[in-house]
């Protein structure tokens, strides 16, 4: 498993040098390791919803890390949907981009890696294995919704994806971290069979629906999603619809047999997704960009899978898994009828399309099967699932279970309702609005993926035993109660009537459009505008932060920095410390003029006014502790003190030439240089009371320097055990101080040269300002709008 | 070896006769430390650029003698690399920021970026022969007039960190000694010191 999870991505890796000969190609090729997962998942069906088929590699051993994968019923459904339905979208891009069209390079490698991605999580069968890649669609997400970024919309877009739904992933990795110390094992399919109770348990599920529940687009986190359709369409189509929304769907789907008799899961699983649900139908009655529709329907359709797939009950879990399915055969095929109809027409708004029912008459009838799926119309796929949504419910009966039903029979109402506004929006003739004029005849690749998707939901509805032996095993984790299967014919009972309600209400919905269009655009509340005060809110206060604590003041900065170390260290030396008894003055006669030519320089140091000579007097000071190093026979220590020195002088001098020759025009006043005398006086004296302190403290001998000596010359081949730390005993530290090193002169360099090259823009352009970063509060607004 | 006032005044006049001078026996043949681009008489010190000229290998040598030494006494590569490193910053004084600009090869970002690369390659190496990441062994060459050589393979590491001293040094003179000089060039002003 994760060698196909692998190809996918290497092959993704490799996809740029197909798109450079031929851009369909790219997609043709891209549509291939997603057809062979489909087929190695369908190869695999026996033992599959038997046991189960694992495999498991070891990561890191040492840190008991492992990528461990399962194949069981609700993986198998869920290839379907990401290597099934993928395969399909990706068919229908290579008609959809344009030969030449600049995105199709990137999205056909995106989607592939996705892909991937995506096998990589619904195939996880370890909670921090789910994470990884879990956080890597998060990042294609991204990246296909930003495409190259040059769109205001798109940028925005992609930020809000991404923030929304990493800072879901980063507290669900947290709720894993938890769960799986309670559990004291991160194997999902060994949590579930022994779930952990108690303790922070509740915590750790609360954390991981939020990770779920961003994903998923669930209230109150949904506004990314309509914002995502942005994205070129068999993009949305793909991640939006059929496969990455699912993911939290997917994994309070795999997690609700171990959890759902808590009602920290299974009540804000309920609360939220019904909340979604009806909020997600009613939006979409008002939208007029068909794709929002579709968006604002899927927000409802995941509300509605959440609510049947963490609800904890046997028929729900029946009917949730076979909506997974009817969703993504629905779902995708209706977004791929937007991209047809956007490519043939040039425009996806229902208020200018007319007439294309007779224009595009095979689109019109392959898209009417699919949303008749979608509103619940028998025989297709849709209705079957929604029978069994329906069935549970009412059969649970009871506050909880009435309240649910109603809830969902109304949300069936509005997806009927949208079902209707979608149809009669893209194919519908209007009174009024002139007939849509195609400019580009669908071909079969744009319209096929739609057939196919379309028809495999009503030849699904014909074999509902199929879904039925599919869905059954993930079902048969809850106890069985009352032997419910899915089937087209219950005979007349109350889901049959639910069902022809839903359905009735949802045409009446329909008719009364103008008023409910106009009704729909009054909310209390508003999801989008609470996000973007969120991230105002977050953006002036890291201004607000960095405006008092960055001061731009050294003598602040030194001020603060000096003050810290007298009251932390300088105070715990003297309550906790102990003057050494025997403190020698010093040790040999040498130091004694040595020390004082370092006091000295540092006295006129102080002093000085012009910045040369203070660079010197610094150097004297660094030159004289050298050669107390000496003295204390550490010649490594010096030999690198000198030329640091000798290195650092020249640094200082190079700057000095931009820099004023005095340091203030004004000496400053003495109200302000008492408190900095006091300040760098107490300092100094606190550094070295601490130093003498310190180095009494040590009461026993060294074991470390004593064992660095005796191992050297064998174990580092060295003689000089200075050597032998920095290159071999501690070469891992040697390998990162020169790499902070590196980054450093990287650094400077390119600061430097920025600098330069905003003077030069500067002096070119007259006095326009130009700056080079990219991270003003400016550009920071732009993106996060 | 070329006489210290011909070659100034051939530097002087390049200007005015458009820098062809007849090639005579006693004449440079190669820029060797200034290439006739200097920064002006006023700036030039005779004395500086002849020891500069004196020392500039030596003081190279030397920083190789003491990255190999590192492992018995005093030295390593980070002390031998600031050597070589100013080594190269008192060719700058002497010879100001052209010399350096044009008389290299490599770019400084090239010899840091050179040196990071070996030290983590070497780190990463033992790990092709079975070893821990950055263990080191002795290699024994046994050499006919020479005796026998032993070489410690942390010596790359050292090595490693010396290239990429040398480099952050060179990238110093870039920065702030050439590009500060261009700076003032650039805005008319002459450098303070």
């Amino acid at each position: 498993m994760l060698a196909l999870v692998v190809a996918h991505l290497v092959l993704a890796g490799l996809l740029p040098l197909v798109s450079a000969r031929s851009r369909p190609a790219a997609f043709a090729v891209a549509a291939l390791p997603p057809s062979v997962a489909l087929l190695w998942a369908f190869s695999q069906t026996g033992p599959a919803l038997g046991g189960g088929v694992t495999e498991s590699v070891a990561w890191a051993p040492a840190l008991g890390l492992t990528l461990s994968f399962r194949l069981d019923a609700l993986a198998l459904v869920m290839i379907i949907l990401v290597s099934g339905v993928g395969a399909v979208i990706l068919v229908h891009s290579i008609g959809y981009f344009d030969r030449d069209s600049p995105q199709a390079t990137r999205s056909a490698a995106l989607l592939l890696a996705f892909a991937g991605a995506m096998l990589g999580l619904v195939l996880a069968d370890d909670l921090l294995t789910l994470y990884v890649f879990w956080e890597l669609t998060s990042i294609a997400s991204f990246l296909l919704v930003g495409q190259g970024g040059e769109r205001r919309a798109e940028r925005r877009a992609a930020v809000q994806a991404l923030l929304v739904t990493v800072f879901g992933g980063l507290a669900m990795l947290l709720g894993f971290v938890l769960l799986g110390q309670a559990a004291g094992t991160y194997r999902i399919s060994e949590i579930l069979a022994d779930p952990p109770r108690g303790g922070l348990v509740p915590v750790a599920l609360v954390l991981v629906l939020l990770g779920a529940f961003t994903k998923s687009a669930q209230l109150p986190f949904h506004p990314w999603l309509p914002a995502a359709m942005v994205a070129p369409t068999p993009v949305s189509a793909y991640l939006h619809a059929a496969s990455m929304v699912k993911a939290g769907v997917y994994l309070v789907a795999r997690l609700s047999p171990g959890f759902a008799d808590l009602a920290v899961w299974w009540a804000p699983v309920v609360v939220v997704g019904l909340g979604t649900m009806l909020v997600g139908g009613w939006r979409a009655l008002g939208e007029t960009d068909l794709k929002k529709v579709l968006a604002f329907g899927t927000v409802s359709q995941l509300g509605f899978l959440m609510v049947l797939l963490g609800a904890g009950d046997r028929t729900a879990a029946l009917a949730g898994a076979a909506m997974l399915l009817a969703h993504a055969l629905f779902k995708a095929p209706l977004f791929l009828t937007v991209g047809t109809i956007d490519h043939a027409t040039g425009t996806r708004d229902l208020r200018k399309l007319s007439g294309l029912r007779t224009a595009l008459p095979g689109t019109a009838v392959a898209a009417a099967l699919a949303a008749a799926s979608m509103a619940g119309l028998p025989p297709l796929l849709g209705f079957i699932g929604k029978e069994a949504a329906f069935e549970a419910f009412v059969d649970e009966g009871g506050a909880r279970g009435y309240l649910v039903a109603f809830g969902l029979l109304a949300g069936s109402m509005l997806t009927a309702a949208y079902s209707a506004r979608f149809l009669w929006g893209a194919f519908a003739t209007k009174p009024g609005v002139e007939a849509t004029v195609v400019h580009h005849r669908p071909g079969a690749l744009l319209t096929g993926p739609i057939w196919l998707c379309a028809v495999a939901g009503l030849v699904l509805g014909g074999a509902y035993v199929l879904v039925d032996l599919l869905v059954m095993p993930y079902a048969a984790a809850y106890p069985d109660e009352h032997g419910y299967h899915l089937a087209l014919w219950h005979g007349f009972n109350i889901p049959l009537l639910f069902s022809a309600l839903a359905i009735g209400g949802g045409l009446l919905l329909h008719r009364a459009r103008a008023t409910v269009d106009a009704l729909s655009h009054h909310s209390p509340v508003d999801a989008q505008r609470g996000y973007r005060s969120t991230v105002d809110g977050v953006s002036r206060l890291a201004l607000v932060v960095t405006g008092r604590l960055q001061a731009g003041s050294l003598p602040v900065y030194l001020g603060v920095i000096l003050v810290t170390f007298i009251l932390l260290p300088g105070v715990a030396a003297v309550v906790a410390g102990q003057w050494p008894a025997d403190q020698p003055v010093y040790d040999a006669l040498v130091q004694v003029p040595l020390a004082l030519v370092v006091v000295v320089a540092a006295l006129a140091l102080t002093r000085s006014h012009r910045r040369f000579t203070a660079v010197l007097l610094v150097g004297v000071i660094g030159y004289g502790v050298g050669g107390l190093f000496i003295i204390d026979g550490a010649p490594d220590l010096a030999l690198a003190q000198f030329l640091v020195e000798t290195l650092s002088m020249v640094a200082f001098v190079f700057v000095l030439r931009r820099l004023p020759a005095h340091f203030t025009e004004r000496r400053p006043t003495w109200l302000t240089r008492l408190p900095r005398l006091l300040i760098a006086a107490v300092g100094g004296i606190t550094v070295a009371g601490i130093a003498v302190v310190l180095s009494a403290a040590r009461v026993g001998p060294a074991v470390a320097s004593g064992e660095f000596v005796r191992l050297a010359p064998e174990g580092a081949g060295a003689n000089n055990v200075v050597s032998a730390i920095i290159v071999d005993f501690r070469a891992l530290d040697t390998v990162g101080e020169i790499g902070v090193l590196f980054i450093a002169a990287a650094g400077v360099s390119s600061l430097v040269l920025a600098t330069r090259y905003d003077t030069r823009r500067k002096r070119e352009s007259g006095r326009e300002q130009v700056s080079s970063g990219q991270s003003g509060p400016d550009h920071e607004r732009e993106v996060l709008g | 070896m070329t006489d210290p006032d011909d070659r100034a005044d051939r530097a002087g006049s390049a200007d005015a006769d458009g820098g062809g001078v007849a090639s005579t026996w006693d004449g440079p043949s190669q820029p060797w430390l200034l290439n006739g681009d200097c920064r002006g008489r006023q700036h030039r010190s005779l004395l500086l650029e002849i020891t500069t000229r004196a020392v500039f290998p030596t003081v190279l040598v030397f920083s190789v003698y003491l990255l190999l030494v590192g492992h018995y006494g005093p030295g390593g590569g980070f002390s031998a690399g600031l050597v070589a490193g100013l080594a190269f910053v008192l060719r700058h004084i002497a010879g100001g920021g052209g010399d350096l600009g044009t008389g290299r090869v490599v770019r400084p970002p090239t010899v840091f970026g050179t040196g990071m690369a070996v030290a983590v390659l070497s780190a990463l190496l033992p790990l092709a022969f079975g070893l821990g990441v950055l263990e080191s062994a002795k290699l024994g060459v046994t050499l006919p007039v020479l005796g026998t050589i032993e070489v410690q393979t942390s010596l790359l590491l050292e090595v490693g960190v010396y290239l990429l001293i040398v480099g952050v040094v060179l990238e110093l003179l870039r920065s702030l000694g050439t590009g500060i000089e261009r700076d003032l060039d650039e805005a008319g002003e002459q450098p303070e010191s």
